[in-house]
This record gives C-alpha cells, sequence and structure tokens, in this order.
C-alpha cells in the first residue's frame, strides 16, 4: 500500500563552539588542535578543590546569536549540571543550561516558513577519546570548550527544510563572526530527532547522531523517513530511540535504546551564580550585531541593482560577499562584474573545489580584467581563455595590460560591452516566444536560429561560440 | 612556659623582645606532634620545609625592628581537604591517598602571604563526611581531652590539634558544623564565616553551596586574626562575596550593646538534661552582665537536619562524580571502563562516603528529584526566612552548637542517624548560610568544657567576635 497521508516531524538541536579566546570556565586557550593536553589546567581537568568561572565573551557571544534567531533573553539564566560518567568527561558532570536557559522563544525564516526556536544555551565540551588499536587515550583540550545550544521545535516537514535551516544558520554563525560552523571540523554539530505520523498510527522521535555534514543529515533523514515508514505501513511501533548514522552502509543504527536513556539528574550548578543580563548589555550587543545576511542581501540588491537570485548566491559565503562589495568599489561596470562573478568566478570556486579566499585572483587583479574588459581592451574570442589563464595562473595581469596596448593602437576590436550582449539576448528572447517554448521542449537545435538574431542585432561584431553560451546559460536557468 | 598556649600576639612579644625565635617556635610545634603522635591528628607534615621557613623568618627579623605582621612565622595547621601546592590532598580517602594538589587554596595563600608557616595536613572524615572524625581512611583522630572520646567532626584533626596546643590556630571547613561541632567537642573556638565570605577555591567540594573554611583558635582574637587574612573576594570563585571586609581588630566587647536572641527550638528532647541546665545558668550569667536576652522564635530548625541531608547528599553525588581514576588519583587494572569504574570507587571511597553518594544520587534521579532535593531546597529558603524574621528583633542568636556531649569512638559508629542528629544544631545556620562562631564556657562535664554557639547575620562575623571577647572575658 502507498503511504500518502503520512507527516514528517524533525525537529533539531545543534552544538556550536564559540570562537572565544579562553575556554567557557577556565583561562586555557580555546584551541583544541593542537598537541592533546596542552590547553589544559586544574579547572577544565576537574581537579579537586577547583571552581569554574564564566567566560563574559562566551555570553556576549551566544546572545549575539540569540538576537540574531529573534529569541527572547532569559534577564536571569541559570546553569546545571548533567551528570554521566564517561572518560572525555573531566567532572563527571557536564555544566549546560537546563530550566533557565540564556535565551527562549526565537525563530528563523527559512523559505519564508518560520522555524521557531524553542531555546538557546550556553555549555561546556567534552574532551576526545582518541582510539588506538592498543588502547585508548584522551586530549582535554577541547574539555571546557564553549558550545552554544540551539533547540528548535518539531517544526521541519522534510530533510530539504532541515538542510536550508543549517545553510542558513551557518551563514548567520559566519556572518556574526561568532563560530568557524564547520560541520565537518565538527564546530557545528547536528543531532535531528525524527517521527511519523500516519493516519492513526506515529512513531516516537529518534534522534540521530553522529552526523558530520549536511549531506549526512539529509540522507540519514531521507533513511529514517523510509525506514519507519515502512515499519507504520505493517502497523508495527516504533520506539524512541537514539541512533547513530552508519555512514558507510548509508544506515542508522540503535545507539540506545527507550529503557535504556540515561537519568541525567539535573540540578541547579551551586558553583555559579544566576547569570543576570541588563538591557545595557543587550542593547550593546545589538549594536554590535552589524548586518546579518538577510539585511545585507537586501542591501546588496539596492545598492548594486543585484537581482535576487544573484544576492541569495552571493550572501551564503560572508567572504564571498565581502569580495564582491570589494570589487564594486574598483569597477567601472558594475552588471559586468555582477556577472561575471557569478557565472565565471563561482564556476572556477566549483571546478577547484576552493573557496573564495583561495582563489588565485585578487580583487584589484580582477578589477583591472574587468575594468579592460568593460572598455573592450580585451579581444571578445580571447576574454575567457584570458581569464582562465589567469585563474591557473599561468599569466600575470601585466601580461593582459601589455597586449592590450598594442590592440589599442591597431584598434581592431569590438566595441560592444558585455552587457549589451546580455541585453541582446534577452530582447530576442522576449521576441521569439515560440521559439524559446521549442527549446525548452527539448528541440534544441533551435538555439541556431537564436544565435543568429542576437549576431545580426549586433552587426556580426561577437564570437558566435559566446552568445550561444550565454543563450544556454539563460535558458537552462529557467 | 609553655608557648603555644599563648594568644598569638603574646608569642610575637616575645619574638620581638628576642625570648624566642621562629625557629624555637616551629621545633615546639613538631615536638608536640611528636609527643601527641597518638591523637593522630595529622595525615601530613611538612617539617623541613616549615624549619626552612621559619628560619628564612628568623634572619628577615633580625634586620627589623617590628614584626611585620601578628601572623609573620605563625604556624597553622590545614583540613586536608583544603589545597596546599606541591602536597598532598588526600580528604582522608583512599581514592586520593596519593594525589598530589598543583595549587594552593586561595586561604592558604593568603595565609602564606603574610608568612605564616603551614606545618601539617590535618585528619578529617573521608570528604568532610561525618561528625567524629572515625570516617578516615588513615584512620580516627582523638580528643585530647580524653582519648576515649572523638574530637568531633569532620575537622577533627584541626580541632584536635589546637586542642592539644600544638599550633595556635587551624583551619577547618564547615559544611554542616564541621567546624563548630569539634571545636565544642577539643574546648576550643571555631568559627564559621558566612558563605561567601572565604574563598572556596582549594577547598575540596563535599557540597558547594554550604561549604565554607572555618577557624579554629584557642583565643578570639587569633581567629579573627585569621579570618581578617583569608577573607575577602576572590576572582577564582564565582560565589565568593565582593563585600568590604571590616576590620575585626582591636575586639572589644559588645555583650551590653546588642540584643541577643534565645530560642526555646534550640532546645530538642533529644539534648542531655545537664547540658540543658548549664544553659540556663549561662543565660543567668549573662542576664547578670547586662546582656539583654530576647526569646525568639525558630519553629523551623527541626526540620533543618532533614533539609540539610538531602541537600548535601545530593550536592555530594555530584561533587565526587569527578573521582573516577582516571585523571589522577587511585589506579587499578580492569578489564574495561565500566569495570574500571566500579573497581575504582568501590574500592576508593569509604562506607559513609558511598552511603551518601547513593542516598545522593537517588535524590536527584528522574521522578524523585521534587520529592528531595525540591522539597530539601524549600524547607531551606523557609528556615533562612525564619532566621530574617528573628534577625529583624535581635542582633545575634545564641545556641549550643552540638545536642550531646563528646561521645566515646565507636559509640555512634553504628547507628548512623545518630551520628546525622549530633549536627542538628549547626545544619540550620549552615542552611541559611550565616556565620556562627563556637566559644567555650566556662563550664565543664567529665572534664570537658560546655561551649556556646553565637550565630549573627550575615557578614557579621565582627559582632560576632566582639560578642564572642566579651564573653572570653567573663
Amino acid at each position: 500500500m502507498e503511504l500518502n497521508n503520512y507527516e514528517i516531524i524533525i525537529g533539531l538541536e545543534i552544538h556550536c563552539q564559540l570562537k572565544t579566546k579562553s575556554k567557557l570556565f577556565c583561562s586555557c586557550p580555546a584551541e583544541f588542535e593542537r598537541e592533546p593536553n596542552i590547553n589544559v589546567c586544574p579547572v577544565c581537568l576537574g581537579f579537586p578543590g577547583t571552581l569554574p568561572v564564566l567566560n563574559k565573551r562566551a555570553i556576549e557571544l551566544a546572545l549575539k546569536l540569540a538576537l540574531a534567531l529573534n529569541c527572547e533573553i532569559n534577564r536571569k539564566s541559570s546553569f546545571a549540571r548533567k551528570h554521566y560518567f564517561y572518560p572525555d568527561l573531566p567532572k563527571g558532570y557536564q555544566i549546560t543550561q537546563y530550566k533557565e536557559p540564556l535565551a527562549y522563544n526565537g525563530y528563523l525564516l527559512i523559505d519564508n516558513k518560520k522555524i521557531r526556536i524553542r531555546r538557546v544555551h550556553l555549555e561546556e565540551d567534552s574532551g576526545k577519546l582518541i582510539h588506538t588499536p592498543k588502547e585508548t587515550l584522551i586530549d582535554f583540550n577541547r574539555a571546557g570548550v564553549p558550545l552554544v545550544e540551539i533547540v528548535t521545535e518539531p517544526d521541519f516537514r522534510s530533510p530539504k527544510e532541515v538542510t536550508s535551516f543549517i545553510e542558513k544558520l551557518r551563514t548567520i554563525l559566519i556572518y556574526l563572526d561568532i563560530s568557524d560552523a564547520d560541520m565537518e571540523k565538527g564546530n557545528l554539530r547536528c543531532e535531528p530527532n525524527i517521527s511519523l505520523r500516519y493516519n492513526n498510527l506515529s512513531s516516537e522521535r529518534r534522534e540521530i547522531k553522529n552526523l558530520n555534514s549536511i549531506k549526512n543529515v539529509y540522507q540519514a533523514l531521507e533513511y529514517e523517513i523510509e525506514y519507519q515508514k515502512n515499519l507504520l505501513e505493517k502497523g508495527e511501533r516504533i520506539e524512541r530511540a537514539t541512533l547513530l548514522w552508519n555512514e558507510k552502509e548509508r544506515r542508522t543504527e540503535i545507539m540506545r535504546a527507550k529503557e535504556e536513556e540515561e537519568d541525567y539528574r539535573y540540578f541547579p550548578e551551586p558553583d555559579l551564580p544566576s547569570l543576570i543580563i541588563d538591557e545595557e548589555e543587550i542593547l550593546k550587543i545589538k549594536e554590535e550585531i552589524k548586518e546579518l545576511p538577510e539585511e545585507r542581501k537586501n542591501r546588496l540588491i539596492r545598492e548594486y541593482n543585484l537581482k535576487e537570485e544573484f544576492a541569495e548566491i552571493i550572501i551564503k559565503d560572508k567572504y564571498l560577499c565581502d569580495y564582491y562589495e570589494d570589487l564594486m568599489k574598483l569597477v567601472k561596470d558594475k552588471n559586468l562584474a555582477t556577472n561575471w562573478l557569478i557565472n565565471e568566478v563561482l564556476r572556477v570556486l566549483n571546478e577547484k573545489k576552493i573557496k573564495i579566499n583561495e582563489f588565485p585572483l585578487k580583487i584589484t587583479e580582477l578589477a583591472t580584467f574587468l575594468n579592460l574588459l568593460s572598455e573592450n581592451k580585451i579581444p571578445r574570442g580571447k576574454v575567457k581563455e584570458k581569464f582562465y589563464q589567469l585563474a591557473e595562473k599561468k599569466i600575470k595581469i601585466e601580461d593582459i595590460l601589455k597586449t592590450t596596448e598594442i590592440k589599442q593602437e591597431k584598434g581592431s576590436f569590438t566595441q560592444i560591452t558585455f552587457s549589451d550582449i546580455e541585453k541582446v539576448i534577452e530582447e530576442v528572447l522576449a521576441q521569439e516566444k515560440e521559439v524559446v517554448e521549442k527549446y525548452k521542449k527539448g528541440k534544441k537545435g533551435v538555439i541556431g536560429y537564436l544565435i543568429g538574431e542576437v549576431v545580426k542585432k549586433l552587426e556580426g561584431k561577437v564570437d558566435p561560440r559566446e552568445i550561444r553560451e550565454e543563450i544556454i546559460k539563460i535558458l537552462e536557468k529557467d | 612556659m609553655d608557648i603555644l598556649k599563648l594568644k598569638i600576639r603574646d608569642i610575637q612579644n616575645l619574638i620581638k623582645r628576642k625570648e624566642l625565635s621562629y625557629m624555637e617556635l616551629i621545633k615546639e610545634v613538631f615536638k608536640r606532634i611528636e609527643e601527641n603522635k597518638d591523637l593522630n591528628a595529622f595525615i601530613s607534615l611538612f617539617e623541613e620545609k616549615a624549619i626552612k621557613k621559619a628560619k628564612e623568618c628568623d634572619k628577615e627579623f633580625s634586620e627589623m625592628k617590628e614584626v611585620p605582621n601578628l601572623l609573620f612565622g605563625i604556624p597553622i595547621a590545614v583540613k586536608d581537604n583544603i589545597a596546599y601546592a606541591q602536597e598532598r590532598l588526600t580528604c582522608a580517602s583512599k581514592i586520593l591517598k596519593d594525589f598530589v594538589s598543583p595549587y594552593s587554596a586561595t586561604a592558604v595563600e593568603r595565609l602564606e602571604e603574610k608568612r605564616a608557616i603551614i606545618v601539617g595536613k590535618t585528619n578529617l572524615d573521608e570528604f568532610a563526611m561525618g561528625s567524629s572524625n572515625e570516617f578516615s581512611y588513615f584512620g580516627p583522630c582523638l580528643n585530647p581531652i580524653n582519648r576515649e572520646y572523638v574530637p568531633g567532626g569532620s575537622s577533627g584533626g584541626s580541632a584536635s590539634a589546637v586542642g592539644a596546643n600544638i599550633v595556635p590556630v587551624a583551619l577547618g571547613s564547615d559544611t554542616g558544623g564541621s567546624v563548630r561541632q569539634p571545636a565544642a567537642f577539643c574546648g576550643v573556638c571555631g568559627l564559621k564565616p558566612t558563605y561567601g565570605r572565604v574563598s572556596r577555591f582549594g577547598l575540596v567540594a563535599f557540597a558547594s553551596s554550604l561549604d565554607v573554611i572555618g577557624v579554629f583558635s584557642k583565643y578570639v582574637e587569633d581567629c579573627a586574626l585569621v579570618l581578617q587574612t583569608i577573607s575577602g573576594y576572590d576572582e577564582r570563585d564565582s560565589t565568593s562575596a565582593n563585600y568590604p571586609v571590616p576590620n575585626y581588630l582591636p575586639l572589644k566587647s559588645n555583650l551590653e550593646e546588642l540584643k541577643v536572641g534565645i530560642s526555646k527550638d534550640f532546645f530538642f528532647e533529644e539534648m542531655d538534661t545537664s547540658l540543658i541546665k548549664i544553659y540556663e545558668d549561662f543565660f543567668k550569667l549573662l542576664a547578670k552582665n547586662g546582656v539583654r536576652l530576647y526569646e525568639v522564635s525558630l519553629p523551623t530548625m527541626k526540620y533543618g537536619i532533614y533539609a540539610y541531608h538531602l541537600i548535601a547528599t545530593c550536592e555530594a553525588s555530584s561533587n565526587l562524580a569527578r573521582y573516577d581514576g582516571i585523571r589522577y588519583g587511585l589506579n587499578m587494572e580492569a578489564k574495561d571502563i565500566d569495570e574500571f569504574y566500579k573497581k575504582i570507587r568501590s574500592e576508593g571511597f569509604g562506607k559513609e562516603v558511598k552511603r551518601r553518594i547513593v542516598l545522593g544520587t537517588y535524590g536527584l534521579s528522574k521522578g524523585y528529584y521534587e520529592e528531595y532535593y525540591g522539597i530539601g531546597v524549600k524547607a531551606r529558603k523557609i528556615i533562612s526566612q525564619d532566621f530574617q524574621r528573628a534577625f529583624e528583633r535581635v542582633d545575634i542568636i545564641l545556641a549550643p552548637p552540638s545536642p550531646t556531649l563528646p561521645f566515646k569512638l565507636g559509640e555512634k559508629l553504628k547507628d548512623p542517624i545518630k551520628m546525622y542528629l549530633s549536627d542538628i544544631l549547626t545544619v540550620p545556620i549552615s542552611l541559611a548560610g550565616l556565620p556562627a562562631l563556637s566559644i567555650p564556657l566556662k563550664y565543664k562535664i567529665d572534664n570537658f568544657p560546655i561551649s556556646i554557639q553565637i550565630i549573627g547575620k550575615p557578614f557579621c562575623e565582627k559582632e560576632i567576635l566582639d560578642f564572642a571577647y566579651g564573653i572570653e572575658q567573663l
């Protein structure tokens, strides 16, 4: 039987390491990717008689996030101890927040849907076990590193919503400069809990741990949906459990069943007084929050006349956004530069699997190149070739400058700018709606006709291959 | 002349007059320790270090006209649940028997800044859990007044050492009466300051919301002197109070100035009748000396012991979770991590500690939290409010520190409830976080001096000390 009338219910628990200089409760550096057990002291090792002292910077960073997530701030929050025995937990308990979290009742919009945030609170990270065939070693460098935990309401109805949320949250974390938010490195850890409702039946929620990439989150949820669906279909019960994602075999496996769930024996941390946050503090933090991704997106659209879809792409990466804005200050033709960044620069980044800060062309170099281009000082047919040579570091921008000087003398290049081409193509496509329809239905051959029309309008001054690429790009995007 | 029976001020006067050197003083301390070895008051001794420090003090003093401060070169004993750098910190437990602390407690640091000399670490009930000092991995400590009797607990070693004139002053810790009760049993002064007055940094936690470092001395003045040094805010303890420390010295009797509360609610049925009689006499003596006494009502005192045991055991179960043998402490062979935990904690902790861990773990578990820890917290609040109301009418309150006279070794060992009841008159004060001083009176039964507990408002140690000084002069 096909299961049509079922509903997916997913909630998220996210842990994120905060970028503070020192740990949450002692003055050890919070850097943990060092030689094992270098950044430790009697406090974070849980020596007898030591006491925690709260790191003020961690509170500020967590407050920043809470405000960015539209949360209400608890004017008085408190810490609690969460008990369990594990060798990487020095005190036998983790200091966290329980009954009175730092912030609560927030939300984040993803594709115009409100995902409610139940709470945001501070806690300390544990150490790390290193298993070797012979023995298990413990590295306490990470013990006491500040974490912020974000708990959502079970508002997600599909794995896609979950991944969009995580991506958006990551962007915010990076914009606020409060975390590196790298899932692979464990800066950002997501533990979704998922249950299914089917007619009168529903499964109890199952929590999935050990997901170290957005892809894994997506796959694990897809897997769980299928798994729970099949069982519900057979009328079987699904009990609450904690699962591990087995990346190799692409399936979840039970880590702890319901009856094995631990009792953490929470109780108020007597070593730390209540955390009082006053209005002044909140105002100060609000001032520190310069611009959130959403605001920046709107500003980019306004300031640079950027298309929303492009703005959407750029704001996902704060550093790309910074690069873009710096570039805009240097170029003459902003439209050209925007298109070039979105199409060509991003293509190089994707192909090489690198980040914008690893892109070999400096902003000034790219700006020079684009300005030459907009002044038509680079022969049309050679533009991309030159660009890739630059990006591959095969030539330098100076080399191009030299050749353009010569060409300039000869005056043998086209006077048409890049945005002119785009404008003409759009005109032609608007005129030839029927032909465009045909293309979209699969008759790819008609593109020749469209290219011909564009070439005619441009009076043969542009390389048709370039026009073909542009047309395909526009049509395929729709 | 027995120099160790003297006030610190008088010792320093001898030094000033060159009738005594710091070296001679320290040598005398270690001679007394040797003579009283049977008391088992000490777990660790630092003779070599102490002598070296005394020598330095002598050398420095030879170039000075005045003693730089009253604690300069003065020997002090420290309870072995308070850290002293590079020395063992055993808490009288097998689990920490070889543990060496890499740092000193703030209180110890402050004493050392004044150049006081730590001569040794004193015996206690394991992790400060007990009222007789019989629950020590290093064996029981004895009462110097009568060696068949317990010195009280948990700071039995410090009380015994001061009582036996081994050291003029000692540090202890008081969670539910662990300074005041042994002070009473050994006939010395024992002060538990207001919660937060003295930094807990370096004091091994038993019940964090109740633990306070306290002072033992023979004279009120010496007690004030040590308190002056160890008090005050410490950024390493977020629960230490950022509240000014007044000058406790010089002491001045305030017997006739204060309104003094006494309460029937501290005289339980369980109390020895001979004791009740003595306290009646004492109150009459006070009245005769111009003290204004007022009867105050403290009806919730009787719930103190229950609230205390709920809260203290829960916190203890949490505080002792760190002793897992992994980073420090006892080590043993085991086939896996679960067996390792079981072996270390079964072997490493004594019976009383395990009893409290089990009780506390139960008290915090799901479904029981509200009934146990929750109720304890509520009762604590009500008891505090009771004191607050009483303190609207009076400045200090007097109460006996113990419902019984010292008991013999082994007498209450088989009956934990009876043992717990030893603290019935001290725990309510701990729950309310108030300061209190136990001071011996001139009355005696079977050679044991009877003591009175002077309870003050929060941070009113000065009033207590001045009042105690007045009593000392009677």
